[in-house]
């Protein structure tokens, strides 16, 4: 549910009445989005036990992430909107992973794979790993599970789709 | 039916000349038609070949590839286009601001050039070059240069390494690849690529220089930077090559650009060995376009069957396997002619 503000009812408002007078009216936005949350490509980025589930999600005829057009694994943060932060984080990789992410171009997503990524999962009481991946970045989608299956995976991304596009 | 477009064109210069345009005009409002015509044509090509390669790639593979937008995902391609226009252009502090923002525009600029010589059917190429070979061949290999800007350019390490390699690669490629090519001038007689097309009306000269064939189309694929002689944007070792620091639209264009060249380079292949317009049944300047996709079709079963070649592997198979091949074809072709000419003369 999606609480608008006065001016968003006003535009609705408008919107309406044009739309009953025979003319439609749409956003950029809308199209953007449309293109944006049907193309997601991640970044080859991983760091635990988790991201085998991922690679298995991207390359294996089983599960075939291609089917939804997220095939495109880049190795580039530059060209990725992406970031899978699967596994669990450690101290001395906190600032390289937030680096990379400040690399990337908008606009970029992160979803959080796996119980480690969300809160630190079984390591969550060491000495070296941060206690999730939330403290250092904003994360969109939250995916549990140890490891994620890949169909969680899936459901994962177009639970991110579905919030691209302001369904949710 | 293989005469439609040159009679729209003819009718489009009577049209304009019976406006009152001088017939100069006319053929420069033509020859403006005709470039829409090609860049149309490029970008639609671009489209349906990066689907075709995700479906082809998922076929090898066993998997299903994109099915989702659309009927078979055709209009997957349209959403990634749509996403890679409005991603942020990042242009990073340290780069070399003229070359870096340059280089895509000339890669795409001169992958467009090629298709001018191209003969589609009898008498359908934009600019019917008598050194149309060598202009191809020379243009195609500028577009290295542009690698280079962008690996330059961009200030990163492994920019330039990519940079370096795709240099290299072309160095050593281009070698067999115009000695390959020998062969066909010397049967032919010609440069200009519609008469090495009309010399095929009878037989087709993959059937003459299979040698030839083969040795074009491993160095082809080497100047089109793919698999498995991709090394300029090996990503297990070099991020993305040449092109890590380019985001958004800028790296779309280095990618149509690719595609671009893969097209353009299909078609010569078609042209030289396959016959070109020749063939039984369709329309002239429906079977280029038939031809040049089973061949790109040939280069996306390459690519996604083999792995990667190591670096010094392929310095070495060009210069000790490919570049004698190539000669030896010279040598075996100069006999032939010879031999034929003497048999002929009994
Ligand atoms: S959530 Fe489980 S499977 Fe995933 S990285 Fe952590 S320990 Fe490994």
């Amino acid at each position: 549910m999606v609480l608008k503000n006065e001016a968003d009812l006003k535009e609705d408002a408008d919107v309406k009445l044009l739309e009953n007078n025979g003319v439609f009216c749409t956003w950029f936005d809308k199209i953007w989005n449309w293109g944006r949350a049907r193309s997601f490509w991640p970044l080859n980025y991983s760091c635990n036990c988790c991201p085998i589930e991922m690679l298995v999600a991207g390359g294996a005829p089983r599960f075939d992430i291609a089917r939804y057009g997220y095939e495109v694994f880049r190795a580039s943060p530059r060209q990725a909107d992406l970031l899978v932060l699967a596994g669990p984080v450690t101290l001395k990789m906190a600032p390289v992973v937030r680096r990379v992410w400040l690399q990337m171009a908008e606009p970029k997503w992160v979803l959080a794979m796996g119980n480690c990524a969300i809160s630190g999962g079984p390591f969550r009481d060491g000495y070296s790993v941060l206690p999730g991946g939330d403290s250092i970045l904003p994360i969109d989608v939250y995916v549990p599970g140890c490891p994620v299956r890949p169909e969680a995976l899936f459901h994962g991304m177009l639970e991110l789709k579905a919030k691209v596009e302001g369904k949710r | 039916m293989d005469l439609w477009f040159t009679n729209i064109a003819n009718y489009i210069v009577q049209l304009l000349m019976s406006w009152g345009f001088p017939y100069f005009w006319a053929d420069l409002i033509l020859l403006l038609i005709q470039w829409m015509c090609v860049l149309a044509i490029v970008v639609l090509d671009v489209i349906i070949l990066i689907w075709l390669e995700r479906k082809a790639a998922g076929f090898i593979q066993m998997r299903l590839g994109p099915n989702r937008l659309g009927p078979f995902g055709i209009f997957q391609t349209i959403a990634d286009a749509i996403k890679l226009m409005t991603k942020e252009d990042i242009i990073p502090n340290k780069v070399d601001k003229w070359i870096f923002l340059t280089a895509p525009l000339f890669m795409i600029f001169i992958s467009v050039m090629l298709y001018l010589v191209l003969p589609i059917g009898e008498g359908l190429a934009v600019v019917d070059l008598d050194v149309g070979l060598l202009y191809f061949l020379s243009l195609s290999s500028l577009t290295t240069i542009c690698v280079l800007m962008a690996g330059w350019g961009s200030n990163n390490k492994w920019s330039l390494m990519g940079a370096m390699r795709a240099v290299a690669q072309m160095i050593t490629y281009e070698v067999p690849l115009i000695l390959s090519l020998l062969g066909i001038v010397m049967i032919t007689g010609s440069l200009r690529l519609s008469d090495i097309v009309a010399a095929q009306s009878h037989v087709w000269l993959i059937i003459m220089q299979p040698l030839a064939l083969i040795c074009y189309f491993i160095a082809a694929t080497a100047e089109l930077n793919r698999g498995p002689f991709d090394m300029p944007e090996a990503e297990q070792e070099l991020t993305a090559g040449a092109y890590t620091e380019y985001t958004g639209m800028r790296w779309a264009l280095f990618f149509l650009a690719e595609y671009t060249n893969l097209v353009a380079v299909s078609a010569l292949f078609v042209c030289l060995f396959l016959g070109g317009w020749h063939g039984p049944f369709l329309p002239q300047w429906l079977w280029i376009p038939v031809k040049t996709y089973v061949v790109i079709c040939v280069f996306f079963w390459i690519k996604w069957t083999f792995p990667r070649i190591r670096m010094d592997h392929l310095m070495s198979f060009s210069w000790k396997v490919l570049i004698p091949l190539s000669l030896l074809n010279i040598v075996l072709t100069g006999f032939g002619i010879e031999i034929f000419a003497w048999v002929r003369g009994l």
